[in-house]
């Protein structure tokens, strides 16, 4: 790849993970019906317990949304002691680093 | 099988003085080690419904000997805990474990108390129901002859429920043990967990689990193994998704119908009927929207808040949930129990919980939450919250949960339900705009 375009792929991967981070919140809030709009999902706020207080019921919903919408198959060992439903942010940022559409 | 029977001895001399055992273990063998630990040493288990704070001091206060036994020590419970011995117990701890009944294991009487199960109450003492020895393992024996478990076989049984829940405890602890099966210490969650799970166990194999995973198996898009029997239970299964669930495990479906307070009492298969069949000696009388169950392996005359009707001796139709009843994901409570909760908050002048209207748009999972209305000017969202999970399961805080300035009772003092629910989607219509 042409040095050009690999730069040209690092300067749009922040816009890129905003967007994705915006989307994977709108999922978050139609899946499970919450009453606040995905742009009050602050980032890095805990998703399970407290924060926004989802339970596992929640949790499972969500996995089965990101596996339709990515294709990515969330596993109890990959969760690596639950920081990936720790924030939105590391969510979006597994989802990324797994996605397969 | 040696294993087993040195893991449950060890423990069992291990106990700290104390007549009651919290068995608050995740993993399901260290549960089964632990429960045969205190039965062996005529120790009564408790079996907590939930593991909110409140329930756990209370349980605390039933029994105040109690000795909570837990595999997460770091997981604080309030109560005087002793830590599920590591080194050297639990080599099998990932794998299926056999057990069988040989001339050296111990004879327990019939009539031993085994554990106390708990549900709530209408009030905010959550209710102990005795459960004896001699009377679960002859229900869990009809269940083996009804499952096609009572042959030459040995199954290996794995469940996405938890050992503490009546049904987790009769389908995934007890049935294995007093059948001669396999039982596996791992409880799956995510769909592709629990495929790669029944690959693992060697057949015949069988799948206990509740409608909400089924319905999650089935939408993941994970390539389900054939497993030789699935088996359901805490909600109905409708029809049809009995059906898809029947073709992509290539499996008979049976589903049961049961309560905490009477164990399981009847069974079917909901591709073929839907009329479900009573256990034997049980029998069953409508009263409104309840019924009372009796005879058989039950302890003790049970009011069920369900709408049944007989159709035959030993055969009825399941109705529907009386209107108090609540059931979110298999857990059950009841909204007067709820309210009670929710008004014992300080702050909470008046509050209701109430069932949504039913969406078009069903979840994967098919779950339906309460929702709340409550008068509480000087709280907010969070601390009510935060004060409601110190008291009642996560499962049950409310969505939505809107805050008035007055709950708009009748003349009666009623709420009535469709006031409740316009202000709830009035306020769901404010918030996300």
């Amino acid at each position: 790849m042409s040095d050009k375009a690999a730069s040209k792929r690092q300067l749009s991967a922040p816009a890129n993970a905003d967007t994705l981070i915006a989307e994977v919140a709108r999922l978050i809030v139609q899946a499970l019906n919450l009453e606040l709009a995905p742009a009050e999902i602050a980032p890095d706020q805990p998703l399970y317990g407290e924060g926004l207080g989802l339970d596992s019921i929640d949790i499972l919903e969500i996995a089965l949304v990101v596996s339709k919408h990515y294709g990515v198959q969330l596993r109890a060992d990959s969760e690596e002691n639950g920081r990936i439903f720790g924030s939105l942010r590391q969510l979006v940022d597994y989802i990324t680093a797994h996605r397969t559409k | 099988m040696p294993q087993f029977l040195g893991d449950v001895h060890r423990l069992a001399r291990s106990f700290p003085p104390c007549t009651h055992v919290l068995n608050a273990c995740v993993d399901r063998y260290h549960f089964t080690v632990a429960l045969a630990a205190a039965l062996l040493s005529g120790r009564t288990s408790l079996l907590p419904s939930s593991q909110a704070p409140d329930m756990m001091r209370q349980l605390g206060a039933f029994a105040a000997d109690v000795i909570c036994l837990t595999d997460e020590p770091e997981r604080g419970h309030g109560l005087r805990c002793m830590a599920y011995p590591r080194e050297g117990v639990d080599a099998c701890a990932d794998s299926t474990t056999s057990f069988c009944a040989t001339n050296r294991m111990a004879l327990i009487d019939e009539g031993q108390l085994l554990a106390y199960v708990f549900t709530s109450g209408s009030t905010g003492a959550p209710l102990p129901y005795r459960k004896s020895f001699g009377r679960l393992v002859a229900c869990v024996r009809e269940q083996a002859r009804r499952l096609g478990f009572a042959g030459a076989h040995r199954w290996a049984i794995l469940a996405t429920v938890p050992p503490q829940h009546m049904y987790g405890l009769e389908a995934s602890v007890l049935l294995p043990l007093a059948n001669g099966h396999a039982l596996c210490a791992e409880r799956p969650f995510y769909p592709a967990d629990v495929a790669a799970a029944l690959e693992r166990v060697p057949r015949p194999r069988a799948l206990i689990s509740t409608p909400v995973h089924l319905r999650a198996l089935l939408a993941s898009g994970v390539a389900l193994p054939p497993v030789d029997l699935v088996l359901s239970s805490t909600a109905p299964l409708p029809q049809q998704l009995a059906a898809e669930i029947e073709g992509r495990f290539d499996a008979r479906l049976l589903e049961i119908y049961g309560s905490t307070e009477t164990g399981q009492i009847a069974l079917r298969r909901p591709t073929q009927t839907a009329e479900w069949c009573l256990y034997p000696g049980v029998s069953l009388e409508p009263e409104g929207e309840a019924s009372w169950a009796s005879g058989g392996h039950i302890e003790q005359r049970t009011r069920l808040q369900d709408v049944l009707e007989m159709t035959g001796k030993d055969r009825f139709l399941l109705h529907g949930r009386a209107t108090d009843l609540v059931n979110i994901a298999g857990k059950r409570s009841s909204l007067a129990y709820l309210n009670y909760q929710l008004n014992s908050i300080p702050g909470v002048e008046d509050g209701a919980f109430f069932h949504v209207e039913e969406s078009p748009q069903r979840s994967h999972t098919g779950i339906e939450r309460v929702a709340a209305c409550v008068v509480a000017p000087s709280l907010d969202a969070t601390r009510l919250l935060m004060a409601l999970r110190q008291r009642i399961d996560a499962v049950f805080l409310p969505r939505p949960l809107v805050f008035v300035a007055q709950l708009p009772r009748n003349g009666t003092g009623k709420l009535p339900l469709t006031t409740l629910r316009s202000l709830a989607a009035r306020a769901k219509s404010a918030a996300t705009g």
